[in-house]
């Protein structure tokens, strides 16, 4: 695949790869350290003909965004911690109704308005279960500056192939990062844009949500002939608030089962010098980094460490970890808060000996700071 | 000729939820006649509800319709309208959900002009829900969550709209359904944010504690503290205090619609004007 070579900001990439994916509306809220996101695609929206929309709040930021994907549009909202506590709701309704779109969340410190403007990983679990209920989140969480740009592009895909909101965590040093990555071309972007399902029957044969028990919903455009509804009752295969018992269990079942069934399509991992690995070190986003840095220093001093970073926060790479877990004694997972993917590798790992490097104080983990807790293990 | 209703309703979803004698059958009867008589294509609108019993409304009619969030559904409306400009966009929502957990997508909805028909179903009072206080409720009044009278001072929902920028204002109520059809063809037809406020009964929750205990005596209400703007225009000031004005309180054609004014930002983007600048407003601040 051929590549192109920008300079430019974690934020900023997010917001082209947006237009390049072939976004068309935006709405939002001013969040730090996201609001980057929003300064860029307010500019390149209407270049296109597309709209960026800064919103009373943050609940009416992905309100809107919801409202424009029902109409048929790749939509895009980016916020931080507090904007996700807020917008929660709105990706329940999103959930329930199906309705595809993009949440980029540039993580900061929290709980509450916690550290604004430094760098934290805390929201690794609310982005499993941000709305209350059951369904099964699909969250990116971007290691490079290039990846700020095509995990984007993948979300919009992902979300259109799902039929539900994508959350992509950047989180701040990675979204004000400025520095050069290789990103795709805009061709090979535009080539590989899998747009919605659609149903070209006759409108009185469609059932928007009358599909098979691991699919999502086939929701068409909005005025063209084919009127149904959105809610975010439980309903039936028309759309229609239902309270009957089957339907209100198959539901729920099948928002659980499309992605889990199907979680091979989504998930990716990175693993970096692994092959001969006595320590798996297990780090995302910008500690990633920091753990690349720390395992060139070990390896040089004889000490065989390896990542394995998961892209995909949720679901998680679990069959993957746990083969390494099986063959690796030493496990360690570095990240910035405390244990929330931990608890989740050693879930899918089955093993409560996984240790973890936990820093949640605003500031990036060092290099050194990984290597002297692995010379611990 | 009867009026061919079956055309525009979901007969399957029928009977509806409300209540015996509920006046959001009477609002959903005007609409529709409104829609019939605009001679809009059902494909070219959407009706977007939030939370309540007005929030049935949508999936009672045969558009393209949104059931949202509490609250939410200026700011879903907002959305949808932008993606594309050219189709109508009609609200409904009632008095707790437009005013108070929604109250602030409503101003901003009415700061913005934005070209949305917000209906606001007004029966003062958190019906689905039991008999809550709502912004609307009368002081004094019972309600479930304030047992010994309500003492919240009330919203009132066209001057709201009005101080906040909406560019068509108007209050109606349910009792006059020709007249409020008329309205409703106007608030639609209008450029601009229009507030359509529809006083309404809830006989039920409102009534079954505050002497109201049918639809004809809530109604009876209704029209004891309303009259015609020209009626209610005329009255000494210490007159006015308990009456509500009906018709068109406000209507200023001139007012710049938000989808027009972005339309000029893209053509700032695409190179095809200058920038917005202080100049291009007559009122600035």
């Amino acid at each position: 695949m051929a590549t192109r070579e920008v300079i430019s900001t974690g934020n900023e990439l997010a917001a082209k790869a947006a237009i390049d994916a072939g976004c068309m509306f935006f709405g939002g809220y001013p969040l730090t350290p996201s609001s980057e996101v929003m300064h860029v695609i307010s500019d390149l929206l209407p270049k296109k003909g597309g709209t960026a929309i800064q919103m009373e709040d943050e609940i009416a930021g992905i309100s809107a965004v919801i409202g424009a994907a029902m109409v048929g549009k790749r939509a895009l909202t980016a916020t931080s911690g507090p904007g996700m506590s807020l917008k929660a709701e709105q990706l329940g309704l999103a959930q329930m109704a199906e309705v595809p779109l993009v949440c980029v969340n540039v993580m900061r410190g929290g709980p509450s308005t916690g550290l604004p403007t430094r760098v934290s990983q805390g929201d690794i679990l609310q982005s499993k279960n941000p709305s209350h209920g059951d369904y099964k989140s699909i969250t990116l969480c971007a290691g490079s500056l290039a990846e700020c740009y095509t995990e984007v592009v993948r979300a919009f895909n992902i979300a259109d192939r799902f039929m539900q909101p994508v959350i992509v965590l950047l989180d701040e040093t990675i979204g004000h990062m400025h520095g050069k990555a290789d990103i795709p071309t805009v061709e090979d972007v535009e080539a590989g844009i899998v747009p919605r399902k659609r149903f070209d029957g006759a409108p009185e044969d469609y059932l928007p949500y009358g599909c098979e028990h691991d699919e999502p919903a086939t929701l068409n455009p909005m005025y063209e002939g084919y009127r149904y509804h959105f809610t975010g009752l439980h309903h039936d295969e028309h759309g229609f608030p239902t309270e009957e018992i089957e339907t209100c269990r198959k539901l729920i079942q099948r928002l659980e089962d499309k992605v889990e069934l199907h979680k091979d399509e989504i998930e990716s991992y990175e693993e970096f010098m692994m092959d001969d690995a006595e320590v798996m070190i297990v780090a995302y986003g910008s500690v990633s980094l920091a753990a690349k840095e720390a395992i060139r220093s070990l390896r040089a001093e004889g000490i065989k460490a390896g990542l394995f970073r998961p892209i995909t926060i949720w679901p998680s790479p679990a069959e993957k970890m746990k083969e390494y877990a099986d063959k690796i004694e030493k496990v360690l997972v570095v990240e910035l808060n405390i244990a929330q993917f931990h608890s989740e590798v050693q879930r899918a790992t089955a093993r409560l000996d996984i240790d973890g490097l936990f820093k949640v104080n605003g500031r990036p983990i060092s290099p050194y700071e990984i290597v002297t807790k692995v010379k611990e293990l | 000729m009867a009026f061919n209703y079956e055309r525009y309703l979901r007969l399957q979803k029928m009977p509806t939820l409300w209540c015996w004698g509920c006046g959001d059958g009477v609002i959903l009867k005007s609409f529709v006649r409104a829609i019939d008589k605009m001679g809009i294509n059902q494909d070219d609108v959407c009706v977007v509800s939030g939370i309540g019993c007005s929030g049935r409304f949508s999936s009672y009619v045969d558009f393209n319709t949104v059931h949202t969030t509490h609250g939410r559904t200026i700011a879903y409306a907002t959305g949808i309208k932008l993606a594309e400009p050219s189709k109508l966009v009609v609200c409904v929502a009632g008095d707790g959900d437009a005013l108070a957990i929604g109250g602030n997508h409503t101003i901003h909805g009415c700061r913005r002009n934005i070209d949305l028909t917000m209906i606001i179903i007004n029966n003062f009072i958190y019906g689905l829900t039991n008999s809550q206080t709502s912004p609307t409720t009368p002081r004094g009044m019972w309600t479930v969550s304030q047992k010994a009278g309500n003492i919240d001072p009330t919203f009132n929902t066209c001057n709201l709209a009005i101080a906040a920028g909406a560019s068509f204002v108007a209050r109606e109520t349910m009792i006059e359904p020709k007249k409020l059809e008329k309205t409703m063809i106007k608030a639609m037809q209008h450029k601009g944010f229009s507030m359509l406020e529809v006083l309404s009964n809830c006989h039920i929750n409102l009534g079954r504690k505050n002497k109201m205990l049918s639809a004809m005596e809530n109604l009876e209400w209704i029209d004891s503290i309303s009259m015609p703007k020209k009626k209610y225009d005329a009255l000494p000031d210490e007159e006015k205090l308990n009456v509500l004005p009906l018709g068109i309180l406000k209507e200023d054609k001139e007012a710049d619609e938000y989808c027009s004014m972005y339309a000029e930002i893209q053509k700032v983007h695409q190179g095809e004007r200058k920038k917005i600048t202080q100049d291009d407003f007559e009122k600035k601040i």
